[in-house]
């Protein structure tokens, strides 16, 4: 990448006027983006019953799959993972679409820069022989970013489903339990036993507590910012009503914006801090389960192939 | 009688919930101290602010694990237990 920049220093990048294709294809991958997050609103409005005032509730089931095991509900969350999963798909497409060595444009810009700091995370907090884990971080920093910041929509998001994030961190624990493995099941065995050998049952169950806390985080973050916007729509509903309502006014004036206010702590603030410290958690739980001496003992040539 | 026993375990529910959440206690104070010094720390040597505010969003996030256990069990308490408690009740003697 910086060799394609180095070259267009000199030379002056020529313009090139987008064809009538291109700007197609654009618009098409621009609506991509957006038509997800759309019809994710349309299935909410049209599966949501009627109800009177505010309540607390989980996801919507959509349908019931039939399967021979057991029937699988299809709910929010399932269904709105997979629309971040298409938008965060049209996004990638659209920054890297029309993308050409030497003549770099705003979106490739974006694009390295995207790149660049997923791996310059990875460099900082796991060293360079994990360096194929880039695209996985990012991956999961979107992924998590953008189903949080869905509520901001006023749909259900994913994460606030403890289904979703416990996923992840199962994920997370078979990483973990590979890169345990790399020196071969004895040294891993052996592990457990350390400082002293009766810690044993400790570092098991704390094996266990890893992916039980990153997923109780992560789900208990961003319900938490949920239960308390309604609790406060739900207070603000009725302290108008009890100031207001003796002028013969309905309508709940004050949770007119107010709320809005939670929501920037709890749904932006919240919800990008949660996505960061679960891709770092990763990281850092990741890189310090690999054996990296004993391994590089074994294996004298992995130390060549990582820097 | 049935309406007693409900009413107790309505109200031990609420009362458990509320007991869970003293847990709440611990990661606000150990957040505080984590802010504190990472104040102080930014206050010595303003060049590593930027370092010294994710570190500490970290650790403040870790911090807050025990308080997010809490919450889980007092929104089970809540929302969960209430109803498959008086399933059980009703099951056993309400018939």
């Amino acid at each position: 990448m910086t060799n394609d920049k180095d070259i267009t220093t000199d030379t002056k990048p020529e313009a090139v006027k987008p064809s009538a294709g291109f700007k197609a294809v654009d618009a098409l991958l621009i609506l991509m983006m957006i038509l997800p997050t759309a019809a994710g609103i349309a299935l909410k409005v049209l599966f949501t019953p009627q109800s009177q005032g505010i309540e607390i509730k989980g996801a919507l089931i959509y349908f019931t799959l039939n399967t021979p095991v057991q029937p699988l509900p299809i709910g929010e969350s399932q269904v709105n993972s997979w629309l971040v999963m298409l938008t965060v798909t049209a996004l990638a497409l659209f920054l890297t679409h029309g993308i050409r060595a030497g003549v770099p444009t705003k979106r490739q810009y974006a694009a390295e820069w995207i790149v660049e700091k997923c791996e310059g995370l990875i460099g900082e907090n796991m060293g360079a022989y994990f360096k194929g884990f880039a695209p996985f971080i990012g991956a999961m920093l979107i992924l998590s970013a953008l189903s949080s910041l869905m509520s901001l929509t006023g749909l259900f998001p994913p994460t606030s489903d403890l289904n979703t994030v416990a996923g992840w961190a199962i994920l997370v624990f078979i990483l973990i339990t590979y890169y345990k493995m790399k020196c071969g099941p004895v040294v891993y065995l052996k592990s457990f036993g350390e400082p002293v050998k009766f810690l044993a049952p400790l570092n098991i169950i704390s094996e266990f507590a890893t992916p039980v806390s990153m997923a109780f985080r992560h789900y208990g973050n961003i319900l938490s910012g949920t239960v308390i916007s309604v609790l406060v729509a739900a207070g603000l509903g009725g302290l108008s009503e009890s100031l207001f309502g003796s002028f013969g006014q309905t309508f709940p004036i004050l949770r007119v914006g107010i709320p809005a206010v939670l929501s920037i702590y709890f749904d932006l603030f919240s919800g990008l801090l949660q996505a960061y410290i679960f891709a770092m958690l990763t990281m850092l739980y990741v890189s310090g389960a690999f054996p990296a001496e004993e391994f590089f003992r074994r294996h004298p040539e992995g130390i060549r192939n990582a820097e | 009688m049935l309406e007693l026993a409900i009413g107790i375990i309505l109200g031990a529910c609420a009362l458990g919930a509320g007991v869970a959440m003293i847990a709440g206690i611990g990661p606000g104070i150990g957040e505080g101290n984590a802010v504190a010094k990472a104040c102080e720390a930014i206050g010595r040597q303003p060049e590593c602010r930027g370092q010294v505010t994710t570190t500490m969003l970290m650790g403040c996030a870790v911090a807050e694990t025990t308080g997010l256990y809490a919450l889980v069990i007092a929104i089970l308490l809540i929302f969960v237990a209430p109803g498959r408690l008086v399933n059980i009740l009703m099951e056993n003697v309400g018939k």
